[in-house]
């Protein structure tokens, strides 16, 4: 039922072997490219609707419907193609290791996308921290230039294609879609409103479409080994492999391509080396990045890590980036920390997230000295509801989305903190409401 | 926007101009973007200020003077490249120095000690706090979000490079040996293969091709 290598696509995952092009090819990669951007862009489409690929950048749309929505005819605006290597979820780390280890998984999709879009050019937003990723992003491209992979007649497939490498300078927001597009034209990371969609109007004004790094990368494999060997891995509407990011208290954290679908008890105990102390020292895993709700031991116990299962427990697979909490974890310091990175990376447009970020953090962080009145925590998960679906982008809903799950599984924990606190200190003197600051 | 507050006095210099190792890294840089969309290349730009202020002057920032050049550079009005240099968290709008110790302090980080490499950045690098510059301008600590790095967790950024599943001691060495004008190789301390298990790798033992 495992994964077995043959059917992994990012065969060089933890760097054993070389990066460049001569290595990546005898792995397979540029294998018959030529003759798959002669079969056309609706082929493409089609095959990559068939397999049932679905973005891998925490939402899960699906990508060929996604590459459907651009433009059909040419007009005098040009296309472009946007990949989202901003990658800044907490817990996440994925998209690294295919940009320093397996670069020309993505060099060669981001030419397919390019035909199937009908783009000319593609740039590639890589976050500011990988430095030494960007690096080697750069040489990989610089490698398909020289061997006519990329550039006027890419391949020989009679399609002209440049990319281009982006370097973006550490903040959190421009992983959304239309932030990263107001970063690359040289502004401030403020998400659009939609509609228009990137679709229509994009980058430049031009009809775009942004894809994550892990769905660009994986579409070459899947045209070359066909729709249905994608999709006969995971369960319907969630096929595929994924690169999971298991992390926190295990023994042995680490990337892994699995199938999805795959139990979340397995994908631990088999890769990572089981949960710190044994399963029974499991108290909860945030499954799919920081934004996406944790869920406690009960669930974990045979939850599947796919997108509709994670869905049915009020949570999502995200980026999946698993983050394992055992029996020794401070909960509510733990989701405290991840409201002060939402305040930190709010880009302060708009006001709900500006000043709820903040206020949220001010929150939370009573919460762990437990420094409040019980009915403060009715208040509190009031406010994330307020908060919530008020905004121009998902940031704030990724912010207050952690503290809802805490809420919805662990309250008695907080209520037991704030007992201890009263118990110890007496009551906290009534907060004068916090202004912003 | 969070900058460092340096304990090292400074002045904002009188001018800035570009050196020749900088107008070449421009003239490549610009070529990325459409006619008219040069304004795109203002991040990239303002990395090169910083690269180049890192050259001469041994601490890596972007003064006014910086920010100007771009501004003239690009065709922008200075404002559009402040509130740019302003907004982003990598560029140091002070001086910081000689070594940027970037500790990751979110929760994946901080599941697995990273209050521990703070703790010995400050011990060993001198540094009262985040924010704080050591009184030999050798090193500036500054609390960083998610590096994205959370299987080798927790991790220091010194400068470009990622140095993984640090603790209090192997901080300590790490900080100890820059100090001395080592460079040790970034990536696991403790010897991983990059993002695979302590151990060695679970699966891709058998690659075709390899």
């Amino acid at each position: 039922m495992a994964l077995s290598d043959k059917d992994r696509i990012f065969t060089n995952l933890y760097g054993l072997h070389g990066w460049q092009l001569d290595a990546a090819r005898r792995r397979g990669h540029w294998d018959g490219t030529k003759g798959l951007i002669e079969k056309g862009r609706d082929w493409i489409i089609e095959e990559v609707k068939n397999s049932g690929l679905r973005g891998r950048g925490g939402a899960g749309f699906p990508t060929g419907l996604k590459w459907s929505f651009m433009p059909k005819q040419a007009s005098d605006r040009p296309h472009y193609l946007v990949v989202n290597a901003d990658e800044s979820e907490p817990g996440t780390c994925k998209d690294r290791d295919i940009l320093r280890h397996d670069p020309h998984t993505l060099v060669e999709g981001c030419l397919i996308a390019g035909v199937a879009m009908g783009a000319h050019a593609g740039y590639i937003y890589v976050r500011g921290e990988y430095y030494n990723e960007h690096l080697v992003l750069q040489a990989a491209i610089d490698e398909a230039y020289a061997a006519g992979l990329l550039g006027p007649n890419a391949c020989g497939g009679g399609w002209d294609f440049d990319l281009y490498v982006h370097r973006g300078a550490g903040a959190y927001i421009c992983g959304e879609e239309t932030a990263l597009i107001e970063s690359l034209e040289g502004k401030k990371g403020m998400p659009r409103l939609k509609p228009p969609f990137p679709a229509a109007v994009g980058l430049y004004g031009c009809p775009s479409t942004v894809n994550n790094v892990e769905t660009i990368a994986v579409v070459p494999t899947i045209l070359r080994r066909g729709a249905s060997w994608f999709a006969g891995f995971g369960r319907p509407k969630n096929s595929g492999t994924k690169i999971f990011c298991i992390q926190g208290h295990v023994n042995k954290p680490c990337n892994v391509e699995e199938e999805m679908s795959i139990p979340l008890r397995e994908l631990i105990e088999k890769h990572a080396g089981g949960v710190r102390g044994g399963w029974d020292n499991l108290l909860a895993v945030i499954p799919g990045g920081s934004s996406t709700p944790m869920i406690p031991k009960a669930v974990c116990d045979d939850v599947l890590m796919d997108f509709d299962a994670l869905r049915e427990h009020k949570t999502g697979l995200g980026t999946a980036g698993v983050i394992v909490m055992d029996r020794s974890t401070d909960l509510i310091k733990a989701i405290a920390r991840l409201s002060t990175f939402y305040k930190h990376e709010s880009c302060g447009q708009c006001t709900p997230c500006r000043e709820g970020m903040g206020w949220v953090k001010r929150m939370m962080d009573r919460m762990v000295e437990g420094r409040a009145e019980v009915d403060e925590i009715d208040v509190l998960e009031q406010v994330t509801r307020q908060i919530e679906g008020h905004t121009i982008c998902a940031l704030a809903d990724g912010g207050v989305w952690p503290v809802q799950g805490l809420i919805r599984h662990f309250r008695p924990m907080m209520e037991e903190r704030i007992a201890a606190y009263k118990a110890a200190k007496g009551s906290p003197a009534p907060t004068l409401p916090m202004a912003a600051e | 926007m969070t900058t460092p507050d340096t304990t090292i006095p400074f002045t904002q210099p009188d001018s800035f101009s570009f050196d020749a190792e900088s107008n070449a890294a421009i003239e490549t840089i610009v070529k990325r973007y459409p006619a008219g969309k040069q304004a795109s290349a203002v991040i990239p730009l303002l990395y090169v200020v910083q690269r180049q202020m890192k050259r001469q002057t041994g601490s890596a920032w972007v003064p006014n003077k910086g920010m100007d050049a771009v501004a003239e550079r690009l065709g922008m009005a200075p404002i559009r490249v402040y509130e740019v240099a302003t907004f982003y968290f990598m560029f140091n709008m002070k001086p910081i120095g000689k070594y940027h110790l970037q500790v990751c302090g979110t929760t994946p980080c901080w599941l697995r000690g990273s209050d521990e490499v703070t703790r010995a950045c400050k011990d060993a690098g001198h540094v009262a706090g985040f924010g704080q510059t050591s009184a030999d301008g050798m090193f500036t600590m500054t609390e960083v979000e998610c590096l994205g790095g959370c299987v080798n967790a927790p991790i220091l950024c010194v400068d470009d490079d990622y140095y993984e599943d640090m603790d209090y001691e192997s901080t300590v060495k790490l900080i100890e040996a820059l100090r001395r004008g080592e460079q040790p190789a970034p990536g696991s301390v403790i010897g991983r293969q990059t993002s695979a298990p302590v151990g060695g790798p679970l699966t891709l033992t058998d690659v075709p091709g390899e």
